[in-house]
């Protein structure tokens, strides 16, 4: 079984008035089961527009992406934990489900294992607004995971939260996504948390976007938080922050 | 509890109590004055009535049983409009919002509609409905329609981009954006349209009943002007001021049920 993600031939282009604004161009790449792959790039890259097609929220013109030779089951994280503040933590937990009219007993009791898990299981009945940040962050990963995705889209995932509680919480998420083992993609413009979390960080170039280099991270840790101590940590952030080519000034 | 906050607390219900009787002084102080003004001749009763007066007018009315004919006839015409008002202008918030096209092509449309003066159709809507009940409720509803569909539109297009996104990830039909995300998010906006909603109402309703009617508040105050009996006139406006701000409070009410 071939069990990895296929990216093919990505291509992507707005249309304003005033012309067609390539966006994507031509994005290949192959994630193996298990792997966090980071994809770095400039503000405004194209690289949320990846995302999205990869989540289904925007069309792609060209090209395609497959996980056993079919259409993977997408669990998208955005930049906020975007929980319903009228539902209950538990019923926002089973949106997707829901939506997706899997609610059945079998996957009501993961999820509800999920919560146990994640030491929530107290807070099930209680309101969105009633809990820490951190505390909806891994509310909003039970309601990605409650659907059982193949694949884990981070789309710039904590950047609501103060300093302290992102790295707290990416540790949280990292232990998760290496316990379950889901495949994922992580997006971010911060350098130094995509090289702690990920097994290969992607460099996208300027609009529009292609694959620049692609690094392999050898850090050994099991813990993102150790891995920023690590000798290799910063020649990877000065490799990447190179790359990325940012004027500052 | 310390005696600092036990000073605060006290502080606080000093001044509430203070606010209450300076209000009720107020109402005493313009009430006494109007009497005691109009029994001496300095304002002349014919013209200005005076409290005395009214309440004499109000509980002969009650007694001929005519003025729970009008109170009845007026709240029937606002709970029709008011409620026709919300319904329609829910349904319509829906269908503009699913139908973004449609919404471009009838902006203009609405715009014009908001800003002109709805009482210029009256007599329009009298000979089209005919001079009874359903020009004053068309009437109403011409002008409490267009604020509510507009308010709970926009409460509509303000719905959280990210969540939006989330249940699209999902895989979320266009119905379930609706049923999901959509309207219980916009359950505050749609409840503090009713505040308004019930103000336009009312002016419509009563507005309509200037117009046309045989019964009804709005009718008991022309029909006072007419015979230039101002006790009636007067009359049937402490009584419409009674009204509007019970069914304010209830609105009020229903307001901090379901927020």
């Amino acid at each position: 079984m071939n069990n990895t993600l296929t990216i093919a031939h990505i291509k992507k282009s707005y249309y304003t008035k005033k012309g067609e604004i390539k966006a994507i161009d031509d994005i290949n790449l192959e994630i193996k089961k298990g792997e966090i792959v980071a994809i770095v790039g400039s503000s405004g890259c194209g690289k949320s527009s990846l995302l999205g097609i990869l989540a289904g929220i925007e069309k792609c013109h060209e090209g395609s992406f497959y996980f056993q030779n079919r259409k993977p089951v997408i669990g998208y994280m955005l930049q906020n934990d975007a929980l319903f503040p009228w539902l209950s933590v538990y019923e926002n937990a089973i949106l997707g489900l829901k939506i997706q009219k899997k609610d059945t007993m079998e996957n009501i009791a993961y999820v509800k294992k999920l919560f146990k898990t994640y030491n929530l299981d107290e807070f099930m009945n209680k309101y969105p607004h009633e809990l820490s940040g951190g505390m909806k962050q891994r509310v909003a990963l039970i309601r990605t995971l409650a659907i059982k995705p193949d694949i884990l889209l981070l789309d710039e995932p904590f950047s609501a939260l103060d300093y302290q509680s992102r790295l707290a919480i990416s540790c949280d998420v990292f232990k998760i996504i290496k316990q379950e083992k889901i495949t994922t993609i992580l997006v971010s413009h911060d350098i130094a948390e995509a090289v702690s979390l990920a097994n290969r960080v992607v460099v996208l170039s300027k609009r529009p976007c292609k694959i620049k280099k692609i690094y392999e991270i050898n850090l050994n840790n099991d813990n993102p938080i150790l891995n920023r101590n690590e000798k290799d940590f910063n020649l990877y952030y000065q490799q990447i922050w190179k790359d990325l080519d940012v004027n500052v000034g | 509890m310390s005696d600092n906050q036990k000073l605060f607390l006290k502080k606080i219900r000093l001044e509430q109590i203070i606010i209450k009787i300076v209000q009720v002084g107020i109402v005493i102080l313009i009430l006494g004055l109007w009497e005691y003004l109009t029994l001496k001749k300095v304002l002349n009763p014919f013209i200005f009535s005076s409290p005395s007066r009214i309440i004499k007018t109000i509980i002969s009315l009650a007694y001929s049983g005519s003025l729970f004919e009008h109170i009845f006839t007026t709240l029937y015409e606002i709970i029709i409009a008011f409620s026709l008002g919300i319904g329609l202008g829910f349904i319509i918030a829906i269908i503009l919002y699913e139908c973004l096209i449609l919404a471009k092509i009838v902006d203009p449309f609405l715009t014009m509609l908001n800003s002109l003066p709805k009482v210029a159709l009256g007599p329009i809507i009298i000979i089209w409905a005919g001079a009874n009940i359903k020009a004053i409720i068309i009437m109403a509803l011409l002008i409490n329609l267009i604020v509510s569909l507009l308010t709970i539109y926009n409460g509509f297009l303000g719905t959280d981009e990210t969540k939006i996104k989330l249940l699209k990830s999902f895989g979320a039909s266009k119905k379930q954006i609706l049923k999901y995300l959509i309207i219980p998010g916009s359950k505050r906006t749609i409840i503090s349209s009713l505040k308004l909603n019930i103000s336009m109402t009312l002016i419509g309703v009563i507005m309509g009943e200037f117009l046309v009617s045989k019964k009804g508040i709005g009718y008991l105050i022309i029909y006072g002007t007419q015979i230039f009996n101002l006790n009636i006139v007067m009359a049937g406006i402490v009584i419409l001021i009674i009204l509007s701000f019970i069914l304010y409070e209830i609105v009020k009410f229903i307001e901090k049920k379901f927020l």
